[in-house]
C-alpha cells in the first residue's frame, strides 16, 4: 500500500509540476475548480433550504394574516394562524374540493402546471395572466366555529409587473375587508403606493357585487366624491399610477366574476359558509 | 496592521475609489439604492463576495492556466454569488426579496471581476483579501452615501424610519419622487466625484484631446 500511496503523491506533484499552459494541465484545472465549486454551492444550497422554505411559508402566512387585519409588529405568526382554515374550491363549480392537499398547495405553482391550470380565453383575461388554477385555496378566518372572513389570492397585471395580493371578504362575500399586496415590482412611489396603509384603508367597508349581480367594485380616477351614488363600490385610483390603478380594478373584476370566485361566493351567500 | 495593507484597505476608500475613480460597478449602484437597508445588505454581499473570491483566485494563481484564466475566476466568482443569495433568502429573506436579481448580477459586477484580475492574480492570498475587503468598502461607501441621499428626500424615511413626515402620511414633505428613480443616483454620484475631484485634484484627469488654436489664442 505505501508504495501506492507514495506513486499517487509524485503523480499529483507531476501535475501541479506541469507547465500551466499544457493541454493536460488546462483540463485538470478547469475540472477541479468546476467541482470544488459545485459541491461548494450544492452544499450551501441543500443545507439552507430548509430555512428558505419555512421563510417563503411565514411570509405568505404573515400576508394573509397582514390582510386580515389580524397582524402586528410581533405577533407570533404561527398561533395567529391557528384560527384560519384552509379550504380548496374548484372554480368551475364553487364547490370545495378534497382532490388535493390543502396545506401543501401552491396556486402559483398550479397555475403553470397543465394538469393543474386552464388557459383563459383572450377576451375574458381582464388580469392579463394567461393562466389560471383550476383550484383555488380560500382561507377561512373562523372565531369560535364561526367564520368572519374569506381571503381570496388575486393577481393581474400592473404597469411593470404582475401584482401578487389576497382579498379579505366578510362572510357574506360582500363586504371587503382589505387589499393587500406582497409581490410586485411596480414603480415606488407611484404604483408601488398599493403598499401605502392609508390606501388600504380605503377599501375596507366596499362592496363586491353591485345590485345587478356583477362585479361592480373599481379604482376610480382620482378620487371618490363623497355621499355620491355608487360610493360603496368605488375607491380612490392612486395619483400618477393610472395603470396600476388599472390593473387592480381589472384583476378585481376578473377574480371576483364568473371565471374566479363568484360562483363560490353565490353559494355561500345561500348557504352560508 | 501594517502600514501597507492598512493602505490596501483604506485606499479604495476615497482615493482609489471604485466607483468614484474607476466608475466601476455603477449599475447595482443605481438599483439598490432607494433605501438604505438595501444598499448596506448588497454592500456587504458585494464586500464578502470580492474579499473571498480574491482570496481563492489568489490561492490558486499560480495554477491557473492563461487560456482559461477568466472562466475560472468566473466560475468562482459565481459560485460564491449563489451561495450569499441563498445565505440572504435563508436569513433576511424580506430584504432579498427587495434586492431580487441585483444580488445575482454580482457576478457581472466589474469591481469583482477587475480586482481578481487586477490584484488577486499577481499577489498572495493574505493581501488579495485585504485587497477585496478595502475595495468592497469603496463601494459600500459610495452606495450608503447615496441611499442616504435617496430613502431621505424621496420617501422621507432612513432605515424605514420616518425623518421628515410626508404629506401622504399627513405631514409637510412632499417627497421628490426622482429621487426613488435610477437617474437620481446617476446625479448624485455624478456631484459626489465632482467633490472628490475638487478635494483631491491628483484624480482630475488629463482631457482626452484639446481643442486648438483658433485664430492664433487657445480657446479654454
Amino acid at each position: 500500500m505505501p508504495s501506492e500511496n507514495q506513486e499517487k503523491k509524485v503523480s499529483s506533484m507531476n501535475f501541479l509540476a506541469l507547465s500551466n499552459d499544457s493541454t493536460a494541465k488546462t483540463f485538470i484545472m478547469a475540472i477541479l475548480v468546476c467541482l470544488v465549486c459545485a459541491i461548494f454551492v450544492s452544499v450551501s444550497a441543500v443545507a439552507l433550504k430548509p430555512l428558505q422554505i419555512l421563510n417563503k411559508e411565514l411570509d405568505k402566512k404573515k400576508n394573509i394574516l397582514q390582510v386580515a387585519g389580524l397582524y402586528q409588529e410581533g405577533t407570533d405568526i404561527e398561533a395567529a394562524f391557528s384560527k384560519i382554515e384552509i379550504k380548496l374550491i374548484d372554480l368551475a363549480t364553487g364547490e370545495y374540493t378534497t382532490e388535493l392537499d390543502a396545506a401543501k398547495y401552491d396556486e402559483r405553482k398550479a397555475a403553470r402546471d397543465p394538469a393543474l391550470n386552464v388557459k383563459i380565453p383572450k377576451a375574458k383575461d381582464l388580469g392579463n395572466i394567461r393562466m389560471r388554477p383550476k383550484v383555488m385555496p380560500v382561507y377561512q378566518v373562523k372565531e369560535g366555529d364561526k367564520v368572519t372572513q374569506l381571503i381570496l389570492p388575486v393577481n393581474g397585471y400592473g404597469l411593470w409587473s404582475t401584482l401578487y395580493g389576497f382579498l379579505a371578504v366578510e362572510a357574506d362575500g360582500q363586504t371587503i375587508v382589505g387589499l393587500s399586496y406582497y409581490e410586485h415590482a411596480e414603480t415606488p412611489g407611484l404604483g408601488g403606493e398599493v403598499d401605502n396603509p392609508n390606501w388600504k384603508k380605503l377599501w375596507s367597508g366596499k362592496k363586491v357585487y353591485g345590485t345587478d349581480g356583477n362585479v361592480a367594485i373599481e379604482v376610480v380616477k382620482g378620487s371618490v366624491v363623497r355621499g355620491s351614488r355608487g360610493e360603496e363600490y368605488k375607491v380612490d385610483g392612486l395619483a400618477g399610477a393610472t395603470l396600476t390603478s388599472r390593473g387592480v380594478s381589472n384583476m378585481l373584476q376578473y377574480w371576483m366574476g364568473e371565471e374566479g370566485y363568484q360562483k363560490y361566493l353565490t353559494k355561500i351567500q345561500a348557504n352560508g359558509v | 496592521m501594517n502600514s501597507e495593507s492598512k493602505k490596501i484597505v483604506l485606499d479604495p476608500l476615497i482615493d482609489n475609489n471604485p466607483i468614484g475613480l474607476q466608475i466601476l460597478g455603477i449599475c447595482s449602484a443605481l438599483a439598490v439604492t432607494t433605501n438604505l437597508g438595501t444598499a448596506l445588505v448588497m454592500s456587504l454581499a458585494l464586500t464578502s463576495v470580492t474579499a473571498f473570491s480574491n482570496l481563492s483566485i489568489s490561492m490558486i494563481r499560480n495554477h491557473v492556466p492563461s487560456a482559461i484564466r477568466i472562466i475560472v475566476q468566473m466560475t468562482i466568482i459565481a459560485s460564491l454569488v449563489i451561495v450569499v443569495d441563498q445565505v440572504l433568502k435563508a436569513y433576511v429573506y424580506d430584504l432579498s426579496k427587495q434586492l431580487s436579481v441585483f444580488v445575482g448580477l454580482i457576478i457581472t459586477n466589474c469591481i469583482v471581476m477587475g480586482r481578481a484580475e487586477a490584484f488577486a492574480m499577481k499577489n498572495p492570498p493574505g493581501v488579495s483579501f485585504l485587497d477585496g475587503i478595502g475595495n468592497g468598502l469603496g463601494y459600500s461607501v459610495v452606495l450608503i452615501f447615496v441611499g442616504v441621499f435617496r430613502e431621505l428626500f424621496g420617501s422621507g424615511k432612513l432605515f424605514g424610519i420616518e425623518i421628515l413626515s410626508t404629506v401622504n402620511e399627513g405631514g409637510w414633505y412632499v417627497p421628490n419622487g426622482l429621487m426613488l428613480l435610477p437617474p437620481s443616483a446617476f446625479f448624485i454620484i455624478g456631484l459626489m466625484i465632482w467633490g472628490i475631484r475638487a478635494m483631491r485634484p491628483v484624480q482630475v484627469e488629463e482631457p482626452d484631446f484639446k481643442i486648438k488654436d483658433v485664430n492664433g489664442t487657445e480657446v479654454a
